[in-house]
């Protein structure tokens, strides 16, 4: 338990502090070896695996991305076949949308959002450690599918029936529908948690309108993470079911229908494109807070803008559907909602312009990164005014157009701000500087490259070209731009690369980090590089919107948390008041034995419906088994409030960043 | 007869001349209108077009103008009571922005209603030609309708119009979704298994054009296309009338021993012959094969080579379709082309 400190002079203070940092290493310290890679719960290490993994995954999906390239450089060529290719730009798709953007977005959240909102640990460690597992399992999945030549060759959106049993027999499309379901299930217990976390584990002080813009960003995806993914889990388990257990929930011969399908998945795939690029807005926030020294214009239209971006984005589904038999009206409807969405989107644009305007610069590699988004993403962001209206669609729906609309508006919106947010956080997570000089390299390069890539398949997409061709006839005249695209793959991916060398340059040899070498504003700074296993020893009482600009020199902190339990602070959901302290589970090996039971279930699924049966009597069993066979975990009852306390001031937090 | 080898003469000679100006994809490109469908979205492209390149530019000027207000100075302490008079002309600045944001689209909402109305009120009083579609994986069946039974007639992958017509097409799906789509012409649409849709379509112009499945349908999609050929009224009655005949009956030597081994072979298991016991329908009408330009779904162009190679192996051109290969004696095999290209 922390002392009270009203009566003792400084270098009792000092002891006493020493004493409880060495008491918190030793409660919140992680098990070592495998151990570690199987029980640890600390939402720091997990997100660091969920951030390797889905980098991983996202070099796969650039190498697939870069033998379709390939392919189509040129006219009626050989280099993959039909079959091939069909499988890889499945597993592309696949790749891109749900085992890479959406995780290693929501990964940052893990990460950050604790240290943000000055928490211990996230709300539900070991559901955190589940749902990476379940993840992983998902992937292996997909990618075994796809070296054994069984990869899912129906499109990622798998549309019904070409796969449905007739038209896609053998086990391919199995495979994609029950990975749908393993990274599904990865991402609802992620939004969970986000949820949880920022909602009861705030620093008091931190009501809900000094949330940093990164934390609600975070939230409102989470939010439409918990509406939009248990569509597509029906979608896919009804496909699945079609498949495997002869229902005809989407044969038309026996009164089923195609469209529903569609209706299921488009429900969940419009608001996943806004899952992908809310977090980015979140990343450029920070970025731009820090960058500019300058708060962000317009905090409440930010916020604002957010909120109403989850909420129309569950508006505009059938804008991918303009081109089936459904009524005008209804059409009308949705083509008005799409074009709305581009409201908030120009609000936040705008206040970020408002913020960089007459703003004192700091110029380097995360904010290019975030000027090279402005570009893109606004690009993106128009052609999508375009899509949206129906007859205009009518004519570039599946073409290349929206091939290239579609990468302007993810890689410009996620992939640039990711870019940003890694070389904003990886002092941070690994306590090294990466390199300016290699960080600008990285820039042009995945600047140049993505543009090479992509704009010239605009023109191509009015040129009749249509999307998941395998290839096209010379007379075509398509030649000479998909050449282009295809040398601008490469340099591209010479960007990619330039990043991958400069972290592994930075782990060995960048500059040390210290706490906070940007000078930026959030929580997370507050604490050293890498932080702590229990994050913060002495949780801060916030004092604005910016903590760390904010603070003033006796700021109170939160004392009375247990050194010798794995205790956090519960707050109060709009004021963030201290409500009551709890102990939060610790490492345990349960959440990976119900992976497997999961797994299970849905892989040896895929084989034969008893694994269902089998699958939830072993998932029941670890279950139980991990709410009360291990003594590591006590359910607290209600505790009295920890107090806050004025103590002597901590040390002016850095307002000026590093020379880097 | 010769009539319509001679429309075919000059068919031959329109790809050809058009072929010579796709450099910029021009027989299949929505922006190159071929009718008024195409020209009323083509319009509405370059209306967007400007509209929104106005706002890009705009954008990246108000990003530009932003940084160089900024200072490089070296105090990066951050700024944190900023004067009431540069937020309040931050707030009117971005106030406005949002203003003339939501009017912009506004405006392209409007124009985006009216031109979508125009293009489906004009369906009601259209009373042309009525074409039916169907989308097999990977070709396209195609029939046209008649209230006179005996005009009605199938064929395949090569549609024929008349200019200056509206034509209805109502498109199916027979297996799983397509998308039938002729950029120059107008939109897509897509043709589902159980559903029918429908979209009209004109040509003001006399020309060949290309249109593609535009729905991933499978191993194939890339290989699943068909021409439109938009002739003059007479023209187009002339090719009707031939259409809508029963095969030609072989009349050399060699032709007759082609048509036998067409009947006695796994050919006449898919296709059929109009006039000959050949009836089935899985795979294309052949009865007017010779009078085609194209091969498997505008492949291959039709000549004697490429319909022996194709015949022989079919899945060298176009892996994975239903058309098994065929072992025939060189001598059938010839034969078996000389009956089929003489089916004009």
């Amino acid at each position: 338990m922390s002392q009270p400190l009203q009566h003792i002079n400084d270098d009792e203070l000092a002891a006493v502090m020493e004493r409880e940092k060495e008491e918190l290493e030793r409660t919140w310290s992680p098990p070592h070896g495998l151990r570690w890679w199987f029980t640890d719960t600390d939402h720091k290490g997990i997100a660091l695996r969920y951030i390797v993994t889905a980098f991983i995954f996202f070099i796969f999906g650039g190498i697939e991305a870069a033998l379709m390239r390939i392919q189509l450089s040129r006219p009626d060529n050989h280099f993959l076949s039909p079959d091939k290719y069909n499988q890889i730009f499945t597993v592309h798709g696949t790749t891109m949308m749900f085992l890479f953007a959406v995780p290693i977005v929501t990964a940052l959240g893990i990460y950050l959002v604790p240290l943000m909102i000055g928490a211990r640990d996230v709300a539900f460690p070991r559901v955190n450690l589940y749902g990476y597992f379940v993840y992983l399992i998902g992937g292996i999945l997909l990618y075994t599918g796809l070296l054994l030549n069984t990869g899912p060759d129906a499109g990622w959106f798998a549309y019904v029936p070409l796969s449905g049993p007739s038209f896609s027999p053998g086990k391919r499309v199995d495979i994609w529908a029950q990975m749908i379901t393993f990274t599904e299930i990865s991402a609802l217990v992620g939004a969970v948690i986000i949820i949880g976390s920022v909602f009861k584990m705030r620093a008091p002080g931190m009501s809900l309108n000094r949330l940093p813009l990164f934390v609600w960003a975070q939230l409102i995806t989470a939010f439409m993470i918990i509406f939009a993914m248990p569509a597509v889990m029906l979608a896919s388990g009804l496909l699945a079911s079609d498949r495997l257990i002869d229902t005809h929930f989407f044969n038309p011969a026996e009164g089923g229908d195609a469209i529903l399908y569609q209706h299921l998945f488009w429900f969940f795939g419009h608001p996943e494109v806004y899952i992908i690029f809310i977090p980015g807005l979140g990343f450029i926030s920070s970025i731009v807070a820090a960058f500019a020294r300058n708060k962000i214009f317009g905090y409440t239209a930010m916020v604002l803008s957010l909120i109403a971006t989850g909420f129309i984005g569950f508006g505009l589904w059938v804008h991918h559907m303009f081109a089936t038999p459904i009524p005008q009206v209804g059409q009308s409807l949705f083509t008005a909602a799409s074009m709305m969405i581009a409201i908030p989107s120009g609000v936040q644009i705008f206040c970020w312009i408002a913020t960089l305007w007459g703003s004192k610069l700091n110029i380097k590699t995360p904010l290019l990164f975030v000027l090279g988004f402005f570009a893109i993403f606004v690009l993106g962001g128009l052609t999508g005014v375009m899509l949206a209206s129906v007859p205009l669609d009518l004519q570039i729906h599946d073409t290349f157009f929206v091939v290239a609309h579609l990468h302007y508006v993810l890689i410009g919106g996620s992939v640039f701000p990711l870019f940003g947010a890694f070389y904003y956080w990886i002092p941070k997570w690994t306590g090294r500087m990466l390199s300016e000089t290699a960080g600008r390299w990285n820039f042009w390069l995945m600047f140049i490259g993505f543009n090479m890539v992509f704009f010239p398949m605009h023109q191509l997409g009015l040129n009749g070209m249509p999307r998941r061709v395998y290839t096209y006839l010379p007379e075509s005249g398509w030649g000479t731009l998909n050449l282009i695209a295809s040398i601008g793959a490469f340099v591209l991916a010479t960007g990619v690369l330039v990043f991958v060398i400069n972290v592994i340059w930075a782990r060995r040899a960048g500059a040390v980090a210290g706490d906070n070498p940007w000078a930026a504003d959030t929580l997370e700074w507050s604490v050293s590089s890498p932080p702590p296993h229990y994050n913060f020893h002495n949780i801060p009482v916030v004092q604005g919107r910016y903590a760390m600009w904010e603070a003033t020199p006796d700021a109170p902190i939160v004392r009375g948390l247990s050194t010798t339990k794995r205790e956090a602070l519960v707050t109060s959901v709009l004021d963030a008041e201290p409500e009551l302290r709890f102990e939060v589970p610790g490492p345990s090996i349960w959440p990976f034995w119900v992976s497997i039971a999961t797994a299970v279930m849905f892989i040896v699924g895929i084989f034969t419906p008893w694994a269902f049966l089998v699958g939830a009597i072993l998932a029941g069993a670890a279950l139980t088994a991990w709410f009360f066979g291990d003594p590591n975990y006590k359910n607290k009852t209600v505790s009295e409030p920890a107090e806050t306390k004025p103590i002597q001031p901590p040390p002016r937090p850095e307002l000026q960043p590093k020379e880097v | 007869m010769r009539h319509v080898s001679a429309t075919r003469g000059n068919l031959i000679a329109l790809i050809a001349t058009v072929c010579c100006f796709s450099g910029c994809g021009g027989i299949q490109n929505a922006i190159n209108p071929a009718g008024p469908h195409a020209q009323s979205l083509s319009r509405l492209w370059w209306l967007m077009f400007y509209v929104l390149t106005s706002v890009f530019v705009l954008v990246l000027i108000a990003l530009a103008m932003a940084l160089r207000a900024a200072s490089r100075r070296s105090d990066l302490n951050p700024v944190l009571n900023p004067s009431p008079e540069t937020e309040r002309r931050k707030r009117n600045a971005v106030l406005s922005a949002v203003i003339v944001t939501t009017i912009t689209l506004f405006v392209l909402l409007i124009y985006s209603f009216s031109t979508g109305r125009s293009l489906t009120a004009d369906l009601a009083q259209k009373n042309g030609l009525s074409i039916e579609v169907t989308g097999k994986q990977w070709w396209w069946e195609v029939r046209y309708q008649d209230v006179d039974a005996s005009n009605i007639f199938i064929t395949a992958n090569e549609i024929h119009i008349p200019v200056g017509v509206p034509v209805t097409f109502t498109l199916r799906g027979a297996d799983v979704i397509h998308s039938f789509w002729v950029p120059n012409l107008g939109g897509k649409k897509d043709l589902i298994p159980g559903k029918i849709s429908t979209i009209w379509l004109q040509a003001d112009k006399p020309g060949v054009y290309r249109g593609q499945c535009a729905e991933y349908c499978g191993l194939q999609h890339a290989r699943m296309a068909f021409w439109v050929v938009a002739e003059p009224q007479d023209q187009f009655n002339a090719w009707r009338q031939n259409q809508t005949q029963t095969s030609i009956p072989p009349a050399t030597d060699s032709q007759k021993r082609g048509q036998q081994v067409f009947l006695t072979s796994t050919c006449v298991m898919c296709h059929a012959i109009n006039g000959t016991p050949a009836g089935s329908n899985i795979g294309p009408n052949l009865t007017h094969i010779g009078s085609r330009n194209t091969l498997a779904a505008a492949t291959l162009s039709n000549t004697r080579e490429h319909l022996a190679q194709w015949i022989v192996d079919p899945q060298r051109f176009k892996p994975g379709n239903r058309m098994p290969q065929n072992n025939l004696s060189d001598q059938d095999l010839q034969a078996l082309v000389d009956y089929l290209a003489s089916l004009k």
